[in-house]
């Protein structure tokens, strides 16, 4: 499988069009929901890129850890 | 009539060593009769090495223990001459559901592969293997094989001197000494030689408890394994429910961290759960009923001198996944060929530094997998929860997230990559599975299967390729084992063994695991990875 890099520069077509939507999905739900949408939303995420690679960057740079962690993963 | 487990097997009875003024030397000394040492004295008397196994018990084991036995042991214990009575006795399962909350979210056939003689697993008590095993030998020393099973002999000191061994060993009448040139440790997690030994066991203990229950009943549940998250029985913890034979059912219930142990067994507090989770209507009776914390944990080498660690002597697992005794049974495996080699003079001690190389892989393999389930099991923090249940709740609509869910990944053999009995893979075009390291799969063969033609010693087997009928390195010989790709009318072996290759030749080690594979036959070739394999390259 062709490992792609993690894509950090623009590319949601319609950013607020989309930031509304995603806080739309959690609207009327309690914290315990919202923790357990945004659990289920990773997930099926994750599974979409499939690529273990451009995953492993993203939880880096959600850990604000930088590029030089990701090349350290395992 | 008394239970099997409540019958002593090998009572004790006085042996001649004894009275023996210099104590008797023995070649191969097992300490504990449990499934590891029971495996290890029939390999090794098999192959025709001098054996005496002793246990501080006379009977089988007790209480709830493993049930669930997979395909490698099995195919392991058919080379012993043991896996058909287990496989008539145990029951055969493949289908399981998995419950989260008060719901089913979904149910799974393990699909096993077509064309192996075995099947994925049997469930059966292991008091019941144990007692198939004993049978076995006692088979065995009725025919003359070289091997003793000592009841009520307790090791209770162990010194090395320069001949060997020297064994303390108590029994009802007094204690008396042995000697043994080697000792294979299976005296279990607690292992009193490790002890004796002063040898670290260092691991993780996992903060919960268990209640473990084996309840006869009538109850019209079907043979599967049924795993509950959440369930409205057992709120906030897990269940398991997986028929054994003879209408015994294993029920694990997860309890938590601080919880009255004693109070848990109680019958008055087991009953009412047990109760709740299999229906008003269903009658039961307490077979066993125990509460167990989980750990794993792993020696840092498993052979020390002439002293051998195998199964949970050396390593320990939780049960989920259950890699305890199927492990312990591929240490045993892995090890009576090399030391059977060593006792014949035919190989260097030095063989033995593989048996750690390769046994410590399996141990961390098995401690890496039953962690993880362990953790998606009973997660320890907020967020694993989160994560655990929405995987669950996922489960239930898409069938990404199933993959995901851990109630136990069941044990499959390791693959020795980077062995030192290896030799570089040269077969081009061939799948994966059987590469050097692989333990050979079974594929059909006519009316029989592969892996009861290579049985044990070192086989050169070839399909659609020439070679000699045998080949020799170092005073060891390969008998060669002629296949052709038509030999099997399915096509398994062919795809097993040649992928996109038009022939092959393997060389394949006396526990079936590949030591080297070609696409031609060549003397120096196959020579040298005979010795390579035997621990002189
Ligand atoms: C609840 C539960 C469920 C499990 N489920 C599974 C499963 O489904 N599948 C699986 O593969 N494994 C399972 N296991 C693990 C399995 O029971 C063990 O891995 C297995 O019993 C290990 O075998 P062993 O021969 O190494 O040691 P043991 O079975 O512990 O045997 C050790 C023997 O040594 C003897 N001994 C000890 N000290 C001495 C001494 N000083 N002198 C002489 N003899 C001595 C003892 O009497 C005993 O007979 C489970 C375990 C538990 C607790």
């Amino acid at each position: 499988m062709k490992m792609a890099k993690l894509i950090t520069t623009p590319n949601l077509p319609d950013p607020d069009g989309f930031y509304e939507e995603l806080l739309a999905a959690h609207d009327g739900l309690s914290k315990a929901e919202s923790d357990a949408l945004n659990a289920r939303l990773i997930l099926l995420l994750a599974n979409h890129i499939g690529d273990l690679q451009a995953l492993r960057q993203a939880l880096a740079a959600a850990r604000r850890e930088g590029p030089e962690a990701e090349l350290k993963a395992p | 009539m008394g239970r099997i487990f409540e019958t002593p097997l090998y009572p004790y009875s006085r042996s001649p060593d004894q009275d023996a003024v210099v104590p008797a030397r023995h070649r191969v000394v097992v300490v504990g009769a449990g499934p590891v040492g029971l495996a290890t004295a029939i390999d090794l008397a098999m192959q025709g090495i001098e054996v005496l196994l002793l246990d501080e018990n006379d009977r089988v084991s007790w209480g709830s223990r493993a049930i669930c036995f997979a395909k490698r042991p099995l195919e392991i214990l058919d080379r012993l001459g043991a896996a058909q009575r287990m496989v008539d006795k145990g029951v055969v399962w493949q289908l399981g559901k998995v419950f989260f909350g008060d719901r089913q979210v979904y149910d799974f056939n393990l699909l096993a592969e077509d064309g192996h003689r075995r099947p994925a697993f049997i469930n059966l008590q292991q008091y019941h293997f144990e007692s198939l095993l004993c049978e076995r030998i006692f088979e065995m020393k009725a025919a003359d094989a070289p091997v003793d099973l000592r009841g009520r002999n307790s090791v209770t000191n162990i010194t090395e001197q320069e001949f060997g061994l020297e064994l303390d060993v108590d029994t009802p009448e007094g204690p008396y000494k042995l000697r043994a040139d080697w000792l294979i440790a299976c005296d279990g997690a607690g292992s009193p030689i490790r002890k004796m030994m002063g040898l670290d066991f260092p691991g993780q203990v996992f903060e919960d408890n268990f209640l473990i229950a084996d309840v006869v009943m009538d109850g019209d549940f079907p043979t599967e394994r049924w795993f509950w998250f959440d369930p409205p029985f057992n709120r906030g913890q897990s269940a398991l429910l997986h028929k054994q034979p003879d209408g015994v059912w294993r029920i694990d219930l997860q309890l938590g961290w601080n919880i009255d142990r004693e109070a848990a067994v109680k019958p008055e507090n087991v009953i009412p759960r047990l109760r709740a989770m299999l229906g008003e209507g269903v009658k039961f009776d307490l077979e066993w009923v125990s509460v167990y914390t989980f750990q794993c944990r792993r020696m840092e080498r498993f052979r020390h001198g002439r002293v051998i660690f195998a199964g949970d002597s050396a390593h320990q697992v939780s049960p989920f996944g259950a890699r305890g005794a199927n492990s312990g049974l591929q240490d045993s495996d892995n090890l009576c060929w090399k030391l059977a080699l060593i006792c014949e003079g035919k190989a260097p001690e030095s063989l033995l530094d593989s048996y750690d190389a390769e046994r410590l892989q399996g141990a961390e393999e098995n401690i890496l997998n039953s962690t993880r389930s362990t953790d998606f099991i009973t997660p320890k923090t907020e967020v694993s929860r989160i994560f655990r249940d929405a995987v669950l709740d996922l489960s239930a609509d898409h069938a990404f997230a199933r993959p995901l869910v851990n109630s136990g990944r069941l044990s499959v053999p390791c693959v020795h990559d980077g062995s030192p009995l290896n030799t570089a893979d040269a077969l081009p075009g061939a799948p994966a599975r059987t590469r050097p390291g692989a333990p050979c799969t079974d594929a059909p063969l006519g009316e029989g299967f592969l892996l009861d033609r290579l049985g044990g010693g070192f086989v050169l087997m070839t399909i659609d390729a020439e070679s000699p009928d045998q080949v020799a390195a170092g005073g060891i010989t390969a008998r060669r084992l002629a296949l052709r790709a038509g030999d099997d009318a399915t096509g398994a072996l062919a795809a097993r063994y040649l992928g996109a290759a038009a022939q092959g030749v393997y060389l394949v080690r006396p526990d079936q695991i590949v030591a080297a594979r070609w696409a031609a036959f060549d003397q120096a070739s196959v020579q040298a990875a005979l010795l390579r394999a035997t621990g002189r390259a």
